[in-house]
């Protein structure tokens, strides 16, 4: 191939935008959906799950991953992080695929009757059959209660640090009392030319070693640290060229700098899913609970505790069941009219998309002299 | 057998003041009580379940009621929340005791 053919090969291929396929799109990537993945694998349906957040597990591995829960089935106590490790692992021999920290935007329903979504970085998914299984919506940053804040996002403020060298020899302020903060602060201190935290309080929520090292840096001049204060406005022409930090009880200062990031944390809310053109209620989506947690759009599904029903609990257990059932009736609109009957896994064993089978020992049959 | 209710007064986010009877032998916390009667909508208080880690029920006590101290967890919660006063308490902080009987709270806007 010549060079020039090449070039002309690749530019085609950055200009075609990549479709990802599979049999069940599940929306979310927390318990319920990760057990999707294992339910639909025993009826040989593939599973691509997307998520907001940058790993699976969702509320458990986000929220309280060091938290114990006690009320899944056999388990009697189990930490939500490692309930999400044993889920992962039980749906491995299915092969999901994940589109992880993009957040599910758009649907638009195809022709052929499956669908098309497409998350907030443009990346395109279709399949015959959407499972949505979002919790309480998907994570988005916390934002301070600052009346000019959404007019310098990206433009000096942001919510998220995705390349830390984007801050090198820059001016930051970060705020936020937690893990985050710390973390961060501690990181920058090597890449910004200079990093000031600021907290409501003096003390942090984080982990003893990194108050520690904060600590540390702030002697060694590394980090300003400025507590109990608030940020109280953002000043800049377009972008951010200071902002105005207020401690308790004084007259507010002036701090110039490049960049505002607050850490204050995640709350998830239902966001993009609300306007999919489905039944909600009570901040959920409603299905029909007597047959097979379908929404009012035929083919979209909706399981965990993003759902709402009579009755309904919010509860891990509960997904597990519903995503179950959801299942049986992907399978009758992927394959119609095709025969099928409920398999014990026990009897069957499983059979996984990567070539492994898993079955219970065959028992000896010998005969006794 | 001892009533195990008490009253207390709950101004939701829209000002409507409601004045209910809370149990006190259910293990329920004043972010339960308010959902129990549906005071706010689901999936905008008691997010994260009552671990002190989301702020969705914070409120401001109006009361003189004496209530548990705060711990650790809560107050590193208010610490970065918003709309926080001197009088905000986490409701999944607040366990329903006899004691409480005539507590006044507010619920806190939604952020």
């Amino acid at each position: 191939m010549s060079h020039s053919k090449l070039k002309y090969v690749s530019s085609f291929v950055s200009n075609f935008t990549f479709m990802i396929t599979t049999d069940i799109l599940i929306i979310g990537a927390g318990p319920t959906g990760l057990f999707t993945v294992f339910e639909a694998g025993l009826l040989k349906l593939k599973c691509h799950l997307i998520d907001a957040l940058p790993q699976p597990g969702g509320q458990c591995s986000e929220i309280y991953p060091k938290k114990p829960i006690y009320d899944i089935p056999a388990y009697p106590e189990i930490l939500a992080g490692d309930l999400t490790d044993k889920l992962l692992e039980q749906c491995k021999q299915f092969e999901p695929g994940f589109t992880l920290g993009e957040r599910a935007e758009t649907i638009e329903k195809q022709e052929d009757g499956s669908f098309i979504v497409t998350t907030n970085k443009g990346t395109k998914h279709q399949a015959p059959v959407v499972a949505i299984a979002g919790g309480l919506g998907s994570f988005e940053p916390r934002k301070p209660l600052l009346e000019n804040i959404t007019e310098f996002e990206d433009n000096g403020v942001e919510y998220i640090i995705k390349d830390p060298e984007f801050y090198r020899d820059k001016k930051v302020v970060i705020a936020g009392g937690g893990d985050s903060a710390l973390d961060w602060s501690i990181f920058l201190s090597d890449v910004a030319s200079d990093v000031t935290l600021i907290h409501r309080r003096n003390e942090f929520r984080g982990h003893l070693d990194s108050v520690e090292k904060v600590q540390e840096l702030k002697n060694k001049g590394k980090i300003t640290l400025i507590t109990p204060a608030e940020i109280t406005a953002i000043n800049g022409n377009e972008k951010v060229e200071s902002v105005e930090v207020t401690k308790k009880g004084e007259e507010p200062i002036v701090v110039k700098t490049n960049h505002f990031i607050p850490l204050f944390g995640l709350s998830p809310k239902l966001g993009p899913i609300a306007n999919w053109g489905l039944e909600i209620e009570k901040n959920a989506i409603k299905v029909d609970n007597s047959l097979d947690y379908q929404t009012n759009i035929p083919g979209i599904f909706a399981i965990g505790d993003v759902n709402t029903y009579p009755g309904k609990l919010k509860l891990i257990l509960c997904g597990f069941h519903e995503a179950t059932l959801m299942c049986q009736a992907a399978y009758k609109i992927i394959n119609p009219g095709k025969r099928y009957v409920l398999k014990y896994t026990t009897v069957s064993g499983i059979d996984g998309f990567d070539g492994t089978r898993k079955e219970a020992p065959k028992a000896v049959v010998k005969a006794i002299d | 057998m001892e009533n195990p209710d008490i009253n207390i007064t709950i101004i939701d986010r829209k000002g409507v003041i409601h004045k209910i009877e809370a149990p006190t032998d259910m293990a329920m916390n004043l972010m339960e009580v308010v959902r129990s009667y549906e005071l706010a909508p689901e999936g905008t208080i008691g997010v994260c379940g009552g671990m002190a880690m989301c702020a969705s029920c914070q409120c401001y006590v109006l009361s003189e009621t004496e209530l548990p101290e705060m711990q650790d967890d809560e107050e590193a919660m208010l610490s970065e929340a918003f709309y926080v006063k001197d009088n905000s308490r986490l409701g999944c902080q607040i366990q329903m005791t006899t004691e409480m009987e005539g507590l006044e709270v507010e619920l806190a806007p939604e952020s």
